[in-house]
């Protein structure tokens, strides 16, 4: 047992899978709905879990398991009818078979009580069928008195036992008539037993080998084995895969071998043999081998040899004393026959052939990484190539720009492979509407699409709890009660639509419900309340739609137990945004309220403009360019003292100075001789982003910063540039907060508001080149 | 030559340490996650044993033995069910669709291999 | 089956050929007498020493890409083979004012927990196996001149002082300084994500 414990890591990552496959499969489950297969998933992984779980020792986990199981059977083969209330705790079952795998994880114990209540539970489904078993026959579950929780469940006594009744059946008569004599051997315990095997022709067939059964019974002792051939037909009339042979075999033994030893030898032919076994008068001499003793019957076959081999060799080598595959062969020919030990077919020796390998996540990212170099060097080298006479070395640059395909389709086939079904996420979601919909009183039914669209890893894990988020407001602010729907004229039961697209290299996700929408009268008074708007601005009906997610607007009386967990909306933008991806809400009264959400596919390349400010260069996301220009002077407006702005598409847009707000030397300073990058940053505000040169078009490698440093305002990220020189990533929306800030020394009053503001005041100190 | 062995089971877990038990036990171990995935094996490889699981998705075990005992070439082979179900339904099923033996979970390493070499030495 | 968080930074360290880590070097040296190898360079006039433990390798100057608002002891970022790293200037870290770098400069790669970081110096001086013993505590120096926390200790080598620096206590000044500069600079409201 030792040695499996090396498995368990194996099945906790699996009873982990599972556990979720379990939990999907239940949700799915309602009265009338009752998909076989999904029934059989769940059976099966709760069948797995304990499975594993007796291997490892886990009783409380096994024996719950088993109740789980039990009831789960009933479920399968329709003798308990499926119901909310048995939905219900089912789930409550899956959950706690989740908390004893972490129990047994953890290798702490299993407070006690912890499965009671819902053993209880699962045994009431029990008791109801088995009353009415009588009209519904053989169709319950054997609900054979159920063992205490802590108990150990039959089956595991059945293998402490080792055999099978039914087995046992047809040499149960042997049995007794040994252990009638078991007092027969000597006073060393040992005993002789004389046992006759005469399997019917036909044993081969069920794919058991009379040669392994003697040779299993040669480990219990000192065995005399003898073979009768008389039944052998003539050479032209032999079946090629039919038994005429039967043997005697004198077994002596120590007493530790008991009658059920040797049963166990012969546990799967003993529907196919006529076993008999008989007590021996005790050995002779007790420490020498019996003499053996040819019988008449086997005259026709060499038997073991007069002169026999010490005690230590119980089976002599003789030909014929143990048939070994060799006697099959001669009696029914090379044929197809199973067992033999010739030589294999040739098939190479593949092992596995699953379609599917696991592989460790670091690999992979380091795959990626390796990657991430290649395309680095690849534009590294296009680099220097740019420099050498034109004409010349036209095969190089054919070769390089070979290369580069190869390099770009490489990137795309290993990210690929960290691509995973946003469905992993989206399963999680009927839950958790489920126990919102009983927390609110609320009924509630959820629609999902495009759950197996692809997206990378990293942007999947990233989505849980924007996810969560946007359900739980859409559901405790969205949805009205089903009495004030009924009054509207709506269904009772609201619907949550959760929807997942792939949308010009981004992933679009949608939460959209059919609720009152937003209630922007209370949105508007309660911002101005908390000082977030000014009283008396004007708003577009977007813009106060768009205040949920400014920071300070949902914490304080944003109340319920749900919504209210000490995070807004503002902090599923913020997460949102830190991942390159962008929000926003669109609502109408009456009708409902979508969250759209759109991400990045990837969080480790990304299409990037390389810009150079002063000798330094960045990289913009080309996801918030909109486009670059350069301004002539009658563009450019001075407003009230620093801040500039700028007339682009009949809008104007307010000019952030990279390099002031960076502190960056020697740059060219002013927009009408620099370029204007137009910016969008996540949330729809527009800014100028002046700088001096845009270099050019590049996909770049993210790179992590605060691996090894910190987080830094504005920059999002690094990446390395083809030169092998590390380029900071912009984070659009962090430049436009610290432009923001610097121009009107930190007062955050309409923050999130796309509008541009009315700059005043001067930069701080920090603006200063060093 | 040493014994080559299949293991077939929709749990990992049990994979593993049927693997693990029966290397250790001088056998090579071939794995399989379904019936299906099971019979490619066995027609790619000279198997000497299949071990399998009764309740796996995609093709379960008593189909998985039905499916071997109806090729010619299998019919003899030996193979053993690898089930937690001990109850004698299941196991006449098992007989019934030409299992040899069954093993039942959890198998402790000494009773797996005391099986195994029943059945193939 | 195995999970293996830790092995990229090692492959990584075995590639550049150079030492475990700092932490592990106390105990490896306690093991052995208490006789530890120290690096030691030179910064103007000055001769420093770090654990050889803590060292990741030594390079020559490449120019660094200047991050934003920070102090000029932030020199900027490298690219150290697909990681990106942070280089600081010892020189103004001291006070001594910003390095004008020549291509004698080199930066003295270190492994600090986990993290990855760069010192600019001059230049590399010496390898000392330096006792325990030998190693005399830091006076007290005026508050205001030096933040002695980083200082483990002095050496005597031939007739030079060498200052022994404590980097991860280095280090954790630095990020001390760099939190007390963000509270400087006007808030934008984003959290650190992890």
């Amino acid at each position: 047992m030792e040695d499996l414990s090396r498995f368990k890591q194996t099945y906790f990552d699996e009873s982990a899978e599972l556990l979720a496959v379990a939990e999907t499969g239940l949700l799915n489950l309602a009265p009338g709905t009752v998909d076989a297969d999904e029934v059989n998933a769940i059976f099966r992984a709760v069948h797995s879990i304990k499975g594993g779980g007796g291997a490892f020792g886990f009783t409380d986990l096994v024996a719950f398991a088993h109740e789980f199981e039990t009831v789960m059977d009933g479920v399968r083969n329709d003798s308990i009818p499926v119901s909310t209330d048995l939905v219900d705790t089912l789930i409550r079952a899956n959950d706690v078979l989740g908390h004893l795998l972490a129990y047994a994880r953890e290798g702490s114990d299993v407070p006690p009580g912890t499965t009671d209540a819902v053993v209880a539970a699962l045994r009431r489904y029990l008791r109801a069928p088995d009353t009415d078993a009588n009209t519904t026959g053989v169709a319950a579950p054997p609900p054979a008195a159920p063992p205490p929780a802590a108990g150990v469940p039959p089956d595991d006594e059945d293998d402490e036992a080792g055999i099978f009744g039914d087995a046992l059946a047809a040499i149960a008569e042997a049995r007794a008539a040994a252990s009638e004599d078991a007092g027969a051997g000597d006073d060393d315990g040992r005993v002789r037993r004389i046992i006759t095997f005469r399997p019917r022709h036909d044993l081969l067939m069920s794919g058991n080998e009379p040669a392994f059964l003697l040779r299993a019974l040669r480990r219990l002792g000192d065995a005399e084995v003898e073979c009768h051939t008389e039944r052998l037909p003539a050479l032209a009339d032999l079946e090629a895969e039919h038994l005429h042979l039967w043997w005697t075999v004198r077994l002596t033994s120590g007493p530790e071998v008991g009658p059920e030893a040797i049963d166990d030898v012969f546990e799967f032919v003993a529907d196919e043999c006529d076993i008999t076994v008989t007590i021996d008068s005790p050995p002779p001499v007790p420490v020498e081998p019996p003499q053996p003793v040819p019988t008449a019957a086997a005259a026709t076959v060499t038997a073991a040899p007069p002169a026999a081999p010490p005690a230590a060799t119980p089976v002599p080598a003789a030909p014929a004393a143990v048939p070994d595959a060799a006697v099959r062969r001669e009696a029914g020919g090379a044929g197809g026959a199973g067992g033999g030990n010739g030589a294999g077919n040739g098939a190479a020796h593949t092992g596995l052939t699953s379609h599917t390998i696991r592989v460790d996540l670091d690999k992979i990212d380091r795959l990626v990484n390796m990657v991430g170099e290649m395309v680095i060097t690849q534009a590294m080298i296009a680099e220097h190539v740019r420099d050498l006479p034109p004409g010349a070395f036209q095969e190089l640059l054919e070769g390089l720009e070979q290369l580069a395909q190869h390099t770009r389709e490489l990137r795309e086939s290993v990210m690929s492979i960290r691509a995973q079904p946003v469905s992993s996420v989206f399963s999680r979601m009927p839950r958790l509407v489920r126990e919102l919909a009983a927390a609110t009183g609320k009924e509630v039914q959820l629609v999902t699409a495009g759950e197996t669209t692809e997206v990378d890893k990293t942007v999947v894990e990233n989505l849980v709890d924007p996810l969560t988020h946007m359900i739980r407001n859409s559901i405790d602010h969205g949805l009205e009660s089903p009495e004030e729907r009924e009054r509207v004229g709506k269904p009772r039961q609201g619907t949550v639509h959760l929807s997942a697209q792939h949308r010009s290299g981004r992933i679009v996700i949608e939460v959209a419900d059919d609720g009152r929408g937003i209630n922007r009268a209370r949105v508007l008074s309660k911002a101005i309340e908390k000082g977030l708007v000014a009283p008396g601005t004007a708003l577009s009906d977007e813009e106060i739609d768009n205040l949920i997610f400014v920071p300070g607007f949902s914490t304080a009386d944003a109340v319920s137990n749900i919504s209210g967990r000490g995070v807004g909306m503002d902090v599923v933008r913020r997460n949102i945004t830190s991942l390159g991806g962008r929000i926003a809400v669109y609502s109408a009264p009456g009708e409902g309220s979508r969250f759209v959400l759109s991400l990045p596919l990837t969080l480790a390349v990304l299409d990037g403009m390389v810009i150079s400010v002063g000798e330094e260069r960045f990289v913009l996301p080309l996801t918030n360019i909109v486009e670059s220009l350069r301004p002539k002077p009658e563009d450019l407006h001075g407003l009230v003292g620093r801040c500039d702005v700028m007339m682009a598409r009949g809008e104007y847009v307010r000019l952030v100075y990279l390099h002031r707000l960076f502190g960056i030397p020697r740059a060219v300073g002013d927009a009408t001789r620099g370029l204007v990058v137009l910016v969008e940053t996540e949330d729809g505000a527009r800014l100028g982003l002046v700088v001096d040169e845009v270099l050019g078009q590049q996909q770049v490698v993210i790179k992590s910063l605060e691996a090894n440093y910190r987080r830094l305002d504005g920059v999002a990220a690094a990446t390395i540039l083809g030169d092998g020189r590390v380029a900071l990533i912009l984070d659009a929306a962090g430049l436009r907060e610290m432009s923001r800030h610097a121009d009107h020394g930190g007062t955050r009053a309409t923050a999130a508001l796309p509008a541009p503001d009315a700059p005043a005041a001067a930069g701080s100190a920090t603006l200063e080149p060093v | 030559m040493k014994k080559k062995v299949l293991t077939v089971d929709d749990s990992r877990t049990m994979r593993d340490m049927v693997a693990f038990t029966l290397k250790n036990a001088g056998y090579d171990v071939l794995e399989a996650g379904d019936g299906q995935q099971a019979l490619s094996v066995v027609a790619a490889n000279k198997v000497d044993l299949v071990i399998a699981d009764l309740n796996m998705p995609i093709m379960d075990g008593l189909t998985l033995i039905r499916r071997l005992r109806a090729a010619p070439a299998h019919r003899t082979l030996p193979i053993l069910m690898l089930t937690t179900e001990s109850d004698e339904k299941k196991k006449a099923e098992g007989r019934a669709a030409g299992a040899t033996g069954w093993i039942v979970k959890p198998f402790n390493p000494d009773k797996l291999i005391s099986v195994v070499q029943k059945v193939c030495g | 089956m195995s999970s293996s968080t830790a092995l990229a930074p090692v492959a990584d360290r075995t590639a550049a050929g150079v030492v475990p880590r700092a932490d592990a070097a106390r105990t490896d040296a306690a093991a052995d007498a208490g006789e530890e190898q120290y690096v030691t360079f030179t910064v103007g006039e000055e001769e420093y020493g770090v654990n050889i433990l803590a060292v990741r390798e030594i390079r020559g100057w490449t120019p660094e890409s200047r991050l934003p608002n920070l102090p000029d002891f932030v020199r900027g970022v490298i690219n150290l083979r697909g990681i990106i790293i942070p280089i600081f200037d010892l020189r103004a870290r001291f006070g001594g004012g910003r390095t004008e770098v020549t291509k004698r400069h080199v930066v003295v790669v270190l492994q600090v927990g986990e993290r990855t970081r760069g010192i600019l110096v001059d230049a590399i001086s010496d390898i000392l196996a330096i006792s325990r013993d030998a190693i005399k505590p830091p006076p007290d120096v005026d508050a205001g001149m030096i933040d002695a926390a980083y200082l483990s200790g002095l050496y005597t080598a031939d007739r030079r002082m060498v200052t022994l620096l404590d980097v991860e206590r280095l280090f954790a000044v630095e990020t001390g300084d760099a939190d007390a500069l963000e509270r400087r600079l006007p808030a934008a409201g984003r959290d650190v994500h992890p």
